[in-house]
């Protein structure tokens, strides 16, 4: 059932995958991003409480949310890298860590930029903004693990399996706005049920989520070709690659 | 391949083993010790001697100090045996690695958790605590330093093949450490309020089901790694 799946485990198939799919999320990611940013920022309508600081909420849901999927993204790479064995999800893996943490900064810097006009200060001890200090914390502990193995093989190996003991973390964030009364309101997009907010403020929400999902696979996809060819720098089609690259 | 011992006495026998080792080198019992009572005092020096500033900031300054001994008596868990290859033969050995790593870290939390739970109550008198925390000061203890050592040791075993894993060691395994201070800490607070903290002690509780389940076979699997 799996088995058109196989071949991408190759590195040069999955490096000339990565290629083909790059342009795609790319265009769509700056477009997307483009459109949802334009529209919420200018025309989407004034909040009736906050007045115009709410829009921050186009930049900030995206990149909270989209901090929590990419280490979700990392962890399933990292476990199928550790089961079946198979290098180039733990390069995925370790491919994905730097752009889920610097989207978790984006998430704390822009939530507290947030705070500051509406509950008054830049940042308070409550679960869900501890919760998403500490993916932060565990974002920078798989990259400095990876980073302090000389093999790196071993780093994939030893990284993966702290990013798969840290996904008890991501329930915790995602439910902390429930278990705990916490300052931080509580989501306000709903999948199964109506969403609490209008139309003309969910849609560019929804479109820079997708956006900022996209653009987080893009980068990915550019890091994974990077730590592909370094990791195989020297095999026969990478040297070859390097020379056509060489003679344009 | 024949296991030639079952997996109880495999258990036991690394378990007499890693503690008649440790009593032969007492200051690895003593020192983790001895700083949880320094960083301790430090705290009244530092934020003033005021009792209910004290008595205010007793279950989070305990918790913490006790945080941080068991990271640093942590670090020896693997090192010695990593060192002169008793590891590698634990590795090659036919009994399950899972079994032989919860001897280990049991032996090591009965060197330095217990200890650590026997002094918390004097330290918790000298910090002037809510005389009704004491029961859980110690319950959370009890329950939480267990997890602390399991959780701990799945970093000590990604780090025991590092030359520099020292402060690595602390930017991985804290972060895993927040939740069971938190929770430990509220319930000592709630305790001194005369609140209800049953809810808090069994959040550690499911905590430490789950590491002694789960963590075995992590701290297993980095072992693996960190030998190659």
């Amino acid at each position: 059932m799996w088995k058109w799946l196989h071949p991408y485990a190759d590195p040069q198939r999955a490096y000339q995958l990565s290629s083909k799919l790059l342009p795609w999320f790319s265009l769509l990611a700056i477009s997307l991003i483009g459109i949802g940013t334009v529209w919420g920022l200018l025309f989407a309508p004034t909040d009736y409480q906050q007045g115009d600081s709410y829009r921050i909420i186009f930049i900030h849901v995206p990149a909270a949310s989209m901090s929590m999927a990419a280490y979700m993204a990392m962890a399933s790479a990292a476990f199928v890298g550790i089961v079946w064995q198979i290098k180039s999800a733990d390069w995925m893996a370790a491919a994905i860590a730097p752009i889920g943490a610097v989207i978790t900064f984006i998430a704390l810097f822009t939530g507290a930029a947030w705070g500051k006009p509406m509950w008054g200060t830049w940042w308070v001890w409550d679960a869900r903004l501890t919760s998403e200090l500490v993916l932060l914390f565990l974002y920078l502990g798989v990259i400095a693990l990876y980073a302090s193995f000389e093999d790196k093989v071993l780093a994939a190996r030893a990284a993966g399996i702290l990013a798969i003991v840290g996904v008890i973390n991501i329930p915790i964030i995602k439910y902390s706005v429930e278990w705990w009364s916490s300052l931080h309101q509580g989501s306000t997009i709903k999948i199964t049920e109506k969403s609490a907010m209008p139309d003309s403020m969910l849609y560019p929400l929804l479109i820079n989520i997708l956006g900022f999902g996209l653009m987080i696979g893009a980068l990915s996809l550019v890091r994974f070709k990077a730590e592909i060819l370094a990791r195989n720098s020297m095999r026969p089609w990478v040297r070859e690659l390097a020379q056509a690259k060489g003679v344009k | 391949m024949e296991r030639g011992i079952s997996f109880t006495q495999a258990f036991w026998t690394l378990l007499v083993r890693d503690i008649k080792i440790a009593i032969r080198h007492r200051g690895d019992i003593f020192n983790p010790l001895l700083f949880f009572i320094l960083v301790v005092t430090l705290f009244p020096l530092g934020v003033g001697p005021e009792p209910q500033m004290l008595s205010r900031i007793a279950p989070g300054v305990i918790w913490v100090a006790a945080l941080l001994a068991s990271m640093l008596s942590l670090e020896r868990l693997f090192k010695a045996d990593y060192s002169d290859g008793t590891l590698e033969q634990m590795l090659l050995s036919p009994q399950p690695l899972p079994i032989m790593v919860l001897a280990k870290v049991i032996a090591h939390w009965l060197l330095t958790g217990v200890p650590l739970i026997i002094i918390a109550p004097l330290l918790g008198l000298l910090l002037n605590l809510e005389s009704g925390s004491y029961g859980a000061l110690i319950s959370t203890l009890a329950l939480g330093t267990p997890v602390l050592s399991l959780l701990g040791a799945i970093g000590v075993a990604l780090t025991v093949g590092l030359r520099k894993g020292g402060v690595l060691l602390s930017l991985l395994i804290l972060p895993l450490y927040i939740p069971v201070l938190i929770f430990a800490t509220s319930a000592i607070d709630a305790a001194g309020m005369n609140l209800p903290y049953d809810g808090q002690l069994a959040i550690i509780a499911a905590m430490l089901v789950g590491s002694l389940t789960l963590a075995p076979f992590a701290i297993g699997a980095s072992l693996r790694v960190s030998t190659n």
